[in-house]
C-alpha cells in the first residue's frame, strides 16, 4: 500500500505548495492594488490618523491639517476653501478625495516612495510621520478675481503663464466649500455630501479640467492654424456662402454673424467667425487633417496637468457632413475649457506648447524639496511663423472682430470667442479663450448655461468680462 | 494486484531513536510562541505585561508538559516533531483569539474558554493515548463505529438539542455549550472505513467486473460501504455541512485508493467531483455566490466584505505583518474562527502565515510518515486518511481565504475559535502519535504476519 500512499503524500505536497505560492503571490502582485483600493478602510483609517501636508499658495496654505479632538487627532481644514475648492478637492473620510488631494495623495500622506527613507527614519527616531508639502503656482488675486466674475453661473476659468506652464487660477463654478466633507463629525459629512452631489448646479463637478464640452467657434483656432500648417495664408480666400449645404445630408449650416462677403479671406473668416467659410475650410482639408493637428494641440489624449482630469474629444472617420460640423467646434468634439487654454497658449507662445501645471514643488518636513516641475515643452503643434500668424488674427478678432469686449486698454490681447450648442433644447455655451502679450498669460472663461442668443458676439458679452477681470487682477 | 515480494527475514532489527528530548526542548520552544503573541499583544496595546501572566504561562507549559510526559511513557517511539508543531499552532491561535478579544470594548473573554477547550482536547488526546494502546484494536468494529458516527451527526437534527445557526443545522448545545458532533463523527468514521477497506481490500481490488475499463467490485463487498457512505455523505449535504461533506469525500476517495491501489477510483471521484461541482454551480443559489465572491469580489463590495477585507489585511500586513496587536484585523467578520488566518497574516505578515502553512505540511508530512512506516495496512489506512483530510482541510480553509479556491466554511486546525474542532483535532493527533509509536518500535525488519503471503495459500492472479 506504500505506493498509493506516496502518491497521496506527493498530492498533498502539491496542495501545500499552492497554498504557499498563492500567499506569495498576494503579497508580490495584489498588495499594492489592494492598498491603494479607497475601500480599504485600514489604508484610509491610517491616512486619516496621520499629519497630512498642507497645499500653499505663495506661503498662505490653503489645505492645512490641524490637531482634532475625538476619533481621530487631525482634522483637514481649508481656509478660504470655496475660493480653492477647484484647486484643492475635497478630503474625505467616506467620500475619498478630489483633485490635488487625490493627485498627490502619496505625498501629501507621506506614503510615497520618495518618502520611504524619511518614513524609516521617522519609525527609528519614534517621530510621527508627517507628509510633505506642496507649493503651488497659483496666483490668489487671480484666484479671486475669477471666482467673482464667474459668480452663481456654472462655468470654469483657468489662467495660464503661456511661456512656463504655470496655472495662475483655476476655477470650477458653482465653487463649494470642501470642509463640509473634511469634517470629523461623519454623519454631518454625509449630509452634506448628499446635499452637494444633488444640487441642482452640480459644484462637485471640475468643469474646469474634469468634464468636457462643445468648444464651439472656439475650435476654428485649429482649424486654421491646420489650414496655415497645410500651406494656406491668412490671406487665403475661403467660399462663405449665406448657407452651406452640408453634402450627404438633409442639413444645412447657417451663419449667426454677418460674413461679410460670399468669399473671404481666412482671417476675415475668423474676425467674424464665419460658420460657412470653416465648413467649406474643414471639408478642403478633410477630416483626418483637422485630427492630427487638433491630436497635435493633446486632443485625444490624456491632459499632461498635474490633477486629476479627462481627456478631449476629436472623433474619427468623419463624413463630410460631419467634418464641416466638426470644423466649428461641433458634432462630437468635446473640450474641457484647459484644452482650449492650451491650444491657445501655444499659439501665443509661438508654437510651442508648454506642459501646465499647478504644483512647483513638493517639500519634505525639514523644508528639503523632494521633487519639483520645471517649464517643460510638450510639443510643437504649428510653427514659429504660422503661430505668429495666428496671433495677428486673433489680435485682430479682439480689435475687428467678435472679440471687442475683451479689449483692455494698454495691452495687446488676441482672443476667440465661442458659442456652442449641445442640443437644441439647452442654452448655449459661452467661450472666450484669449492671451495677452505683457504679462504672458493665457485665458479662457467658459459658462455652461449662459442664457444668451445663439449667436458669437452673445459668447463674447458672456464669456469676455471674465477673461478681462482675470487679466486685470494679473496686471 | 502484483504479489508484494517478500523482504528477506534477515534478523536484523530497525531501532528507530525515540528523540524524547528533543520533542520536550522543542516543545519548550513552541510554546514560547503563542505566550510570547499574547505578551506581545498587551505590551503593544496597553504598555503593560498581562495581568495574569503567572498563571497562564504556568498552565501552558504544565499542559504541554503533561502531554509530552505521558507521550514519552506512553508512546516513547511516537515521532517527536507532531506535538510541537501542534502546540505551536495552538498557542498562535489562542493568543490572536486573545488579540481579537482585546478590539471591543470592554475586552471579550472568548480567548479564555478556547484554553479551556484545548486542556480538554489535552485531556481527550492522552485518553486516546492511554485507551488505544494499540490501533488495531479499533480495527475490530467497523460496524459499530460506523453506528456511533451516524447517530452523533444526527445529533443536531434532534428537536431542543440542536441549533441551526448561519444556515447549517451541525450544532447541538448542551450545558451552555454549543458542539459540533460532526468533528468527531469524522474520526468514528475514518477508522470504521479503514477498518473496512483494510478487511476487503483484496476482494475490492480483484473480484468484479471490468466496466469502461475500470474494475467494479462485487456488490456485496462494495454494498455495505457505498451505503454508509452514500448516508453519511447525505446527512452531511441536508445539514448544509458542505465543507465536512468535501472532507468526507476525500477521505472516502483516498483509503479506496491506497486500499485497492487502482488509480481509476480517485479519477473517477475528480468526475463525481466536477460533476457535482457541475450541477450545483446551475442549479444552487449559494455556489455561483461563492464563486463568483472567489473570481471577482470587487464586483459586490458588500456582499463579499469579509473576503475583501482578508485581502486588505494582507497587503495592510505586508510581508512582516503590522506585528501582536498592531493590526486592525476586527475589520474581518469572523476573524477569530473561519477567518483567523486572515488575522495571523495581518499581524504576523505574509511571511507568518508562510510559517504556519509549512507547520501544517509538516504535520501532514509527519502523519504521512507514519502511515508509509507503519508494518499493518489499517494503521497505514487510517493515518494515510486522517494525514490527507487534515492536510485538505487546511488548503480547503486557508486556499478559500487568500483566494486560491472559493470559500467554503471550515475550521482552521487548531486555531479556529470553536471547541469541537479542537477536541476533534487533539484526538486526531493522539491517533496519528498511536499509530507512529506503532510504526517506529523496534520489530524485526519483516513485513508483519498480516502481509506474509506463503506460497500454500496465496491467491494465484492470472491476467486475461
Amino acid at each position: 500500500m506504500n505506493s498509493p500512499l506516496r502518491k497521496v503524500s506527493i498530492f498533498v505536497a502539491l496542495m501545500m505548495a499552492a497554498l504557499l505560492v498563492n500567499v506569495t503571490w498576494i503579497s508580490v502582485v495584489r498588495t499594492d492594488d489592494l492598498n491603494a483600493n479607497p475601500g480599504n478602510r485600514r489604508v484610509r483609517d491610517a491616512e486619516f490618523a496621520s499629519d497630512r501636508g498642507a497645499i500653499l499658495v505663495g506661503n498662505t496654505p490653503i489645505a492645512i491639517t490641524n490637531p482634532a479632538e475625538g476619533t481621530f487627532p487631525f482634522v483637514r481644514t481649508y481656509p478660504s476653501g470655496p475660493t480653492w475648492s477647484s484647486v484643492t478637492g475635497w478630503y474625505s473620510y467616506d467620500y475619498a478625495r478630489s483633485e490635488l488631494e487625490r493627485q498627490y495623495n502619496e505625498e501629501l500622506s507621506g506614503t510615497g516612495s520618495v518618502q520611504a527613507v524619511s518614513r524609516i527614519i521617522d519609525l527609528l527616531v519614534g517621530r510621527t510621520r508627517q507628509g510633505a508639502n506642496l507649493t503651488t503656482t497659483l496666483n490668489p488675486a487671480a484666484q479671486a478675481a475669477a471666482v467673482e466674475a464667474l459668480g452663481d453661473n456654472q462655468g470654469a476659468a483657468i489662467a495660464m503663464n503661456w511661456e512656463s506652464g504655470e496655472i495662475l487660477a483655476l476655477v470650477s463654478a458653482p465653487t463649494y466649500d470642501p470642509n463640509r466633507l473634511a469634517t470629523l463629525d461623519l454623519s454631518q459629512a454625509r449630509a452634506n455630501w448628499d446635499e452637494l452631489l444633488n444640487a441642482p448646479d452640480e459644484p462637485l463637478k471640475n468643469r474646469a479640467v474634469r468634464e468636457v464640452f462643445p468648444p464651439g467657434s472656439t475650435f476654428k483656432l485649429v482649424t486654421a492654424a491646420a489650414a496655415l500648417e497645410s500651406g494656406m495664408l491668412p490671406s487665403s480666400e475661403l467660399d462663405a456662402p449665406q448657407s452651406l449645404q452640408l453634402p450627404n445630408s438633409s442639413r444645412s449650416m447657417g451663419n449667426s454673424t454677418n460674413c461679410g462677403g460670399t468669399t473671404v479671406t481666412l482671417e476675415q473668416a475668423l474676425i467674424t467667425s464665419c460658420n460657412t467659410a470653416f465648413g467649406t475650410l474643414g471639408m478642403e482639408l478633410g477630416g483626418e487633417q483637422l485630427r492630427a493637428t487638433s491630436e497635435a494641440f493633446g486632443f485625444n489624449s490624456p491632459s499632461l496637468i498635474d490633477l486629476p482630469s479627462a481627456p478631449s474629444r476629436f472623433p474619427t472617420e468623419l463624413d463630410e457632413a460631419q467634418t464641416a460640423l466638426s470644423a466649428i467646434g461641433q458634432f462630437d468634439v468635446a473640450s474641457s475649457p484647459l484644452q482650449m487654454l492650451q491650444v491657445t497658449a501655444a499659439i501665443a507662445n509661438d508654437g510651442h506648447m508648454m506642459q501646465p501645471y499647478v504644483v512647483r514643488t513638493v517639500t519634505g518636513e525639514d523644508l528639503k524639496v523632494i521633487s519639483s516641475t520645471e517649464p517643460r515643452e510638450v510639443g510643437a503643434p504649428l510653427t514659429e511663423a504660422n503661430a505668429q500668424l495666428m496671433q495677428q488674427m486673433m489680435e485682430a478678432v479682439v480689435s475687428d472682430g467678435t472679440g471687442r469686449p475683451a479689449q483692455i486698454n494698454g495691452m495687446t490681447i488676441g482672443g476667440k470667442t465661442g458659442t456652442a450648442q449641445s442640443d437644441p433644447d439647452r442654452p448655449p455655451y459661452a467661450w472666450f479663450v484669449g492671451y495677452a502679450q505683457e504679462p504672458t498669460v493665457a485665458v479662457v472663461a467658459f459658462v455652461q448655461s449662459a442664457g444668451v442668443e445663439r449667436d458669437d458676439i452673445s459668447g463674447g458679452r458672456v464669456a469676455a468680462p471674465i477673461f478681462t477681470a482675470v487679466l486685470e487682477a494679473l496686471r | 494486484m502484483s504479489v508484494p515480494t517478500q523482504p528477506a527475514a534477515t534478523g536484523e532489527v530497525v531501532v528507530h531513536r525515540k528523540r524524547r528530548n528533543v520533542e520536550l526542548l522543542l516543545i519548550l520552544m513552541a510554546c514560547c510562541f503563542g505566550l510570547g503573541g499574547w505578551v506581545m499583544t498587551h505590551l503593544a496595546l496597553y504598555d503593560a505585561l498581562p495581568p495574569n501572566l503567572e498563571v497562564v504561562a504556568g498552565l501552558w507549559f504544565g499542559m504541554a508538559i503533561l502531554a509530552h510526559l505521558f507521550v514519552r511513557f506512553l508512546t516513547p517511539y511516537a515521532d517527536p516533531v507532531i506535538l510541537p508543531c501542534v502546540i505551536v499552532l495552538n498557542g498562535l491561535g489562542l493568543a490572536m483569539i486573545a488579540r481579537i478579544d482585546q478590539i471591543p470594548d470592554p475586552p471579550r473573554t472568548d480567548a479564555s474558554s478556547q484554553l479551556l477547550w484545548t486542556a480538554l482536547g489535552i485531556v481527550l488526546f492522552l485518553a486516546v493515548l492511554i485507551i488505544v494502546r494499540d490501533h488495531r484494536r479499533l480495527q475490530q468494529y467497523p460496524y459499530l463505529l460506523f453506528i456511533a458516527g451516524v447517530a452523533l451527526l444526527l445529533l443536531p437534527l434532534i428537536p431542543g438539542l440542536g441549533v441551526s445557526l448561519g444556515g447549517a443545522r451541525i450544532w447541538i448545545r448542551v450545558l451552555g455549550f454549543s458542539f459540533q458532533p460532526a468533528e468527531v463523527a469524522k474520526i468514528l468514521l475514518a477508522v470504521a472505513f479503514a477498518a473496512y477497506f483494510y478487511e476487503k481490500r483484496d476482494v475490492l481490488g480483484l473480484a468484479g467486473k471490468r466496466i469502461l475499463g475500470l474494475d467494479f467490485p462485487r456488490a456485496r463487498d462494495l454494498g455495505p460501504i457505498a451505503v454508509m457512505w452514500v448516508f453519511a455523505l447525505g446527512i452531511m449535504v441536508f445539514q448544509n455541512d458542505l465543507g465536512t461533506a468535501l472532507l468526507f469525500f476525500g477521505l472516502f476517495t483516498v483509503m479506496i485508493y491506497i486500499a485497492t491501489q487502482r488509480p481509476a477510483w480517485p479519477l473517477l471521484a475528480g468526475v463525481m467531483f466536477l460533476v457535482a461541482g457541475f450541477l450545483a454551480f446551475n442549479f444552487t443559489n449559494h455556489v455561483p455566490r461563492r464563486v463568483n465572491a472567489w473570481l471577482d469580489p470587487f464586483s459586490n463590495f458588500d456582499a463579499n466584505l469579509q473576503i475583501i477585507s482578508a485581502q486588505f489585511g494582507y497587503a495592510w500586513g505586508g510581508l512582516f505583518g503590522r506585528g501582536w496587536g498592531m493590526g486592525r484585523p476586527g475589520l474581518t467578520p469572523l476573524a477569530k474562527s473561519d477567518f483567523i488566518a486572515g488575522a495571523i497574516g495581518e499581524e504576523l505578515g505574509i511571511l507568518g502565515l508562510l510559517a504556519v502553512v509549512m507547520l501544517y505540511a509538516l504535520i501532514s508530512a509527519r502523519g504521512l510518515k507514519a502511515a508509509l512506516l507503519c508494518p499493518d495496512g489499517f494503521g497505514k489506512l487510517l493515518a494515510g486518511g486522517l494525514a490527507f483530510i487534515f492536510s485538505l482541510q487546511v488548503f480547503i480553509i486557508i486556499g478559500g481565504i487568500t483566494r486560491l479556491l472559493p470559500l467554503t466554511g471550515l475550521t482552521t486546525p487548531f486555531m479556529s475559535q470553536g471547541g469541537s474542532s479542537m477536541v476533534a483535532n487533539w484526538m486526531i493527533i493522539g491517533l496519528l502519535m498511536v499509530i507512529s509509536h506503532r510504526a517506529r518500535m523496534p520489530q524485526v525488519a519483516t513485513a508483519t504476519p498480516q502481509e506474509l503471503i506463503t506460497p500454500d495459500d496465496s491467491t494465484a492472479v492470472i491476467s486475461r
